[in-house]
């Protein structure tokens, strides 16, 4: 197995096109996989060095967060939390303190594994990342980049520079929950990322909500507007929610959950983040 | 296969080594430079028995490549003391019995002095969250939780 | 053994009972111990094991011609390489054991039992080219259907584990072979005339999943083997010498040839009694005449060490409307593993133990499955029998309106209650447990919404057994102890006490080692709560005969008889004569050239009379109800220790124990696919408690004598895992109104007995 450290994005393409060439970013997922077995790479790609790809900036359009940033630092940095509170949640509720001294966000979404914690939240953000490839770069919405368990859409030499999040308009909050069966150190059994806006008068105008770990990829709930726009959320929405929710649920049954569990527990955590992320949209 | 080498410092000193690329940094602390107090309790970041920090940050060394550290500062259980005096939080643990076996005793050391680090004051939930990722088989974590908080607020109190 | 002249029961104590640092603080704290994969030597190999992918398959052949041609490798072995033994189960310390199993179990002969057994090992120059070799190694198998449940297992057309086991214990003799090992029965009276006169009779079967110790330190060990035959072992273990003994036997070396020394300890529960890697990497160095190092990773550990069994019980217990239980029954069917041992007979002579009976049976079956063997788990047997009894205890004070701490003082067991499994039981603290726990401001502590409380106790046995350790008084008056079982919670501290307390030196100035299998006579292991009971006794009687002897050197000091002698802190003292005359054990020892030569002292004996230690829990918990979630508010531990020699350590053991038995409550199983392949074979899936998941462990420390150790010692090591199973589950039975009577209580499961009752 060999070893590069790439200074730039094009040098890192470069390496990247090769066969059994991996991505390196923080290593919680790889070295796994690597001291597993479970994969036996010809080269390793660290593409830590790469330009901006650390980065945390803010600016007038909205946020960039650079795809390798550890989570221990993005949740460090205070004006981000308060623009995504549900965010920085999902994200740090990725492994322990250790792993969050090193896992990313685009470890975390490159894994492609259905019950990663910050997807689901960047998702209900409308977050996009940016894809540096041999080409050049592209933008792509968050949900466009799993294909299935393992699997991405991104194309030989290609790995995700960073991500947008935009400036949330006032009115606007987001929230994240994930069941596990410990308080910590465990996969996400149901992951649920809710955002939603407000207007003066505390009435929905936009809300967006994506599950985790209950499908083969993260599933963006359809059918949201009719039931909350305009509205306040009641007893009644809520359960449409909950139905809603538990519909959309495709799980499979294995060792952390079984599929009538994951469909009950959608329901639960779509309903929780929507208290949540509303109590925050109108307070904001 | 050749091997890469490697610059970095650890607790302060230069090392240099030899590394396999497949190596983690915990195999070079442990296997290459004689410095086992890093244990090796799982190999997959689920025990933290092998807590080190690296550039400041606490992270597991099995989830470190070892020619990722190259040119960083490195600081592990080794480090803790200096000289012949144990740091407070060493000597708190032994004085309240915070360990049996003490297998995981290194691991909770480091990650608890980077609590401490960057939180004078942490509440007992705090510390718990921030030690979740060092799994305690002995103790039940009591007094271990106690002495990280004893220790806090002797600090502040100085 | 012990004169009751000398207890010290009465006695004012001053370093026993104290808190002071643990001798080997300093090295724990600052990573210097050296733990049993923390050694090299010199032109060491690096060993591997090739383990069965399944769970029941026979061995056709076995082609290491290949792995052999490979550069680098050194040594394979297979089971052609180990002394094939008789069916026969031969003592090793206070176990019985079946070498005819021991090396299968180490070494896979006929048959592969369960995914992990090892088939062949490699001993090479470094890790990648054992793991190459190893992939080289070609298993030809012929694949067997396999069972895994204990009610799969029983059934007459289940597959067979072993063609040849004949149930034990079953009148008449079973003709044909079935994976029930061993049907036990204890008990005495009439439990059918018992449940007739009851008021009340609750019956109820259980279900608990198999369990892993969980220590954080992987088996590990390095083997040296010299080409005369001499072997030296460093391993991670609870008993340097059962892993003498079990290395050769299975090996053919004599017990003098092997020289093992015990690592510092990662943990064991009761997991690091047995041998997997020892014996593996002793004979790849025979062959090699090599160091060679093996080490477990994590998930070997799980497939292919010792859990503790999963169970089917049935409890039936009938009472009288005034809480006076009239009889109790249970059947209890334990997993053995692939070899039978499954510790089913402490289970059920522990499951009614804590109460006084006139009729009561426990019935338990050993039964063989494909799933790895057995070995012990702290209290072994005990939590999984008790879990049942207490659940029920608690259905029955729901039932009939009684306070539960009320209906098991009603019926606790107490200094001559005949226990159900024989004896009668001298002084125990059953009662003062539970007195303790209904005055404890816990116990009426308001509760919030969703919470409830649960109550349980739990008996353990505890056991003494062989012992040797011994002491010298150095030149300069400090003191050496030479101890014989591994300190895994702090031991050496406890040690070090009893003698500067019998001394009368500070303990600073006492240093205690654990010494290797020939420094000693045999020690059995740590474990069965025995090490502060049985090692802390020969350590109190060789250090009395230590100061025998240091008298008798100050008596020819000052030319009087010894009778004109006598002992206090830590100074001979003439007794007669006008002036107060006395001399320090310093003085003594720097004249022992002149007045005999070095002092020391030995004690070996087989250490009798341990007591039982009961315990009781109190435990809140707050149950999510729409999602099934747990969690443990408040926790209270109470226990009699006896005499806590160190109670910090005592205090350790409680609150570690209670956080064991949480986990294997809530969260922790083994869990297993269709083919027999473990699936949760890390610490991210196989969900031990994590420190957030946990309040602190309050612990109340009773002390009821026993009346055989000098301080009145009781093991207090494995009580406290007891307790929190029933405590737990009768907490959330409160709380949701539903009877729990399946472990563990993970979310999915908890959820659905609420929407599906």
């Amino acid at each position: 197995m060999d070893y590069v450290a790439p200074k730039t994005a094009m040098e890192a393409s470069e390496a990247l096109v090769q066969d059994g060439a991996f991505a390196l970013a923080g290593g919680t997922d790889l070295l796994v996989k690597l001291k597993t077995k479970f994969i036996s790479p010809n080269i390793v790609v660290d593409i830590k060095q790469v330009p901006k790809i650390t980065s945390i900036e803010e600016s007038m359009d909205g946020w960039w967060i650079g795809a390798a940033t550890p989570c221990a630092e993005i949740v460090e940095h205070e004006s981000l939390c308060q623009d995504w509170p549900g965010v920085v949640e999902a994200l740090s509720l990725i492994g322990s303190t250790q792993i969050q001294g090193r896992a990313t966000l685009g470890g975390n979404l490159c894994n492609a594994s259905p019950a990663a914690d910050s997807v689901p939240a960047l998702i209900a953000a409308n977050g996009t990342c940016v894809i540096s490839g041999q080409t050049g770069e592209r933008e792509e919405p968050i949900e466009n980049i799993v294909i299935s368990p393992g699997a991405t859409v991104l194309a030989k030499g290609e790995f995700i520079l960073g991500f947008k999040l935009p400036k949330p308009p006032s009115g606007s909050g987001d929230a994240y929950l994930r069941l596990i069966p410990r308080s910590e150190m465990d996969i996400a059994v149901v992951g649920v990322g809710t955002s939603v806006s407000v207007d003066k008068n505390k009435k929905i105008t936009s809300i967006r909500i994506s599950l985790g770990a209950i499908a083969p990829t993260q599933v963006i709930l359809d059918g949201l507007e009719d039931i909350f726009i305009g509205k306040e959320p009641d007893e009644d929405s809520i359960n449409k929610l909950v139905s809603l929710a538990e519909s959309a649920c495709r799980p499979i049954k294995d060792k952390r959950g079984t599929i009538e569990y994951r469909t009950k527990i959608a329901g639960v955590l779509a309903k929780r983040t929507l208290n949540i992320a509303y109590e925050r949209a109108t307070n904001h | 296969m050749s091997k890469t080498h490697v610059s970095t410092q650890i607790n302060g000193d230069s090392y240099e080594f030899l590394c396999n690329t497949q190596q983690t940094l915990l195999d070079i602390l442990r296997h290459e430079l004689d410095l086992t107090g890093s244990k090796e309790g799982c190999s997959t970041g689920d025990c933290g028995a092998c807590s080190v920090m690296m550039e400041d940050r606490l992270v597991c060394a099995c989830l470190v490549l070892g020619v990722e550290a190259n040119g960083k500062e490195i600081e592990t259980i080794e480090g803790l003391s200096s000289g012949s005096s144990l740091d407070p939080l060493q000597q708190k643990f032994i004085d309240l019995a915070a360990l049996q076996c003490g297998i995981c005793t290194p691991g909770v050391l480091v990650a608890a002095k980077a609590l401490l680090a960057k939180n004078k004051n942490p509440s007992e939930e705090e510390v718990r969250f921030w030690l979740a990722g060092n799994l305690c088989r002995c103790t039940g974590y009591d007094k271990i939780v106690r002495a990280v908080l004893e220790i806090a607020a002797e600090a502040r109190n100085t | 053994m012990n004169d009751m002249t000398q207890t010290n029961f009465e006695r004012a104590l001053k370093i026993v009972g104290s808190r002071p640092a643990r001798p080997d603080g300093v090295d724990k704290v600052t990573g210097r111990a050296l733990f049993g994969a923390d050694k090299s030597l010199p032109n060491m190999l690096v060993g591997r094991v090739l383990r069965s992918p399944y769970a029941h398959a026979k061995i056709l052949s076995i082609d290491t011609s290949k792995a052999e041609k490979l550069k680098g490798v050194k040594a394979i072995i297979t089971s052609v390489d180990f002394e094939d033994f008789p069916s026969e189960f031969v003592p090793n310390g206070e176990m019985v054991v079946n070498m005819k199993d021991i090396t299968r179990n180490v070494m896979a002969r006929e048959k592969v039992l369960y995914v992990g057994h090892t088939v062949a090992a490699i001993a090479a120059t470094d890790e990648d080219i054992a793991e190459q070799a190893l992939a080289l190694i070609d298993v030809k198998y012929e694949v067997l259907p396999h069972v895994l449940e204990v009610e799969d297992a029983e059934k007459s057309d289940a597959p067979l584990l072993h063609d040849d086991m004949m149930t034990i214990g079953v009148e008449p003799a079973p003709t044909s072979a079935s994976n029930v090992a061993k049907r036990v029965e204890f008990g005495f009276g009439d439990v059918e005339k018992g449940f007739s006169e009851a008021d009340l009779v609750v019956e109820r079967e259980f279900t608990t999943q198999q369990v892993h110790q969980g220590y954080i330190e992987p088996h590990a060990c390095l083997a040296s083997v010299s080409e005369d035959g001499q072997a030296e072992l460093w391993c991670t273990t609870q008993g340097p010498f059962v892993v003498r003994n079990f290395c050769s036997k299975l090996l053919g070396f004599n017990a003098a040839q092997i020289r093992v020394t015990a690592s510092e300890i990662g943990g064991g529960f009761g997991g690091k009694t047995v041998v997997y890697l020892e014996p593996l990497a002793l004979a790849l160095s025979r062959k090699s005449c090599r160091p060679v190092k093996m080490e477990m990773n994590r998930a070997e550990v799980f497939t292919a060490s010792g859990p503790t069994s999963g169970a089917k019980i049935w409890v039936k217990i009938g009472v009288k409307n005034n809480g006076q239980i009239t009889a109790g029954d249970c059947i209890l069917k334990y997993q053995a593993g692939a070899f039978q041992g499954a510790p089913v007979g402490p289970g059920a002579m522990c499951a009614f133990a804590p109460y006084d009976l006139t009729n009561v049976r426990a019935v338990g079956y050993d039964i063989v499955v494909n799933r790895p063997k057995v070995a012990a788990y702290r209290a072994p047997g005990g939590p999984i029998s008790e879990y049942g009894v207490e659940s029920v205890i608690d259905e029955i004070a729901l039932k009939i309106g009684m306070d539960p701490i009320d209906l098991r003082l009603k019926n606790a067991a107490k200094e001559g209650t005949i226990a159900p499994y024989g004896p009668k039981l001298g002084p125990i603290g059953m009662i003062e447990t539970l007195e303790a726990a209904k005055d404890h401001p816990h116990y009426s502590a308001p509760l919030g919404p969703n919470q409830a409380r649960g109550v349980a106790s739990g008996f353990w046995f505890n056991i003494g057994g062989e012992t040797s350790s011994s002491i010298t008084i150095n030149e300069d008056g400090t003191v050496g102890l030479t101890l014989g079982t591994p300190d895994i919670g702090g031991s050496r501290a406890s040690m070090a006490m009893m003698a500067s307390e019998e001394l009368g030196v500070p303990m600073e100035l006492i240093k205690p080692i654990i010494g290797d299998t020939n420094s000693l006579g045999f020690n059995f292991l740590t474990g069965g709560s025995r090490a502060t009971f049985s090692t802390g006794t020969t350590v109190v009687e060789s250090t009395r005969e230590a100061i025998g002897e240091l008298k008798k050197r100050a008596a020819l000091l000052w030319e009087v008889s010894l009778d004109q002698v006598e002992w206090v802190d830590g100074h001979a003292r003439l007794i007669s004569g006008d002036e107060p005359k006395t001399m320090s054990l310093a003085q003594i020892a720097k004249q022992a050239g002149k007045t005999g030569g070095p002092i020391m002292a030995n004690c070996s004996m087989n250490v009798t009379g341990a007591g039982p230690s009961l315990g009781t829990h109190i435990v809140d918990v707050e149950v999510d109800k729409e999602t099934g979630r747990v969690s443990i508010i408040r926790y209270t531990a109470i226990q009699d220790a006896g005499k806590a020699i160190h109670p910090a350590y005592v205090e350790g053991q409680l609150q570690g124990g209670a956080v064991q038995g949480i986990g294997w409550a809530l969260n922790e199983e083994y869990i297993y696919n269709d083919k027999g392949e473990l699936e949760n074979t890390g610490f991210l899936d196989y969900r031990i408690p994590v420190c957030s998941d946990v309040p602190m462990i309050d612990t109340v420390i009773v002390e009821v004598p026993n009346p055989n150790h000098p301080y009145g010692v009781r093991g207090v090591g494995e009580t406290p895992i007891i307790p929190p199973l029933a405590a737990i589950s009768n907490a959330v039975s409160r709380a949701t109104n539903k009877r729990f009577d399946e472990l563990p209580l993970s979310p999915p499961k908890v959820l659905a007995k609420l929407m599906h009752g």
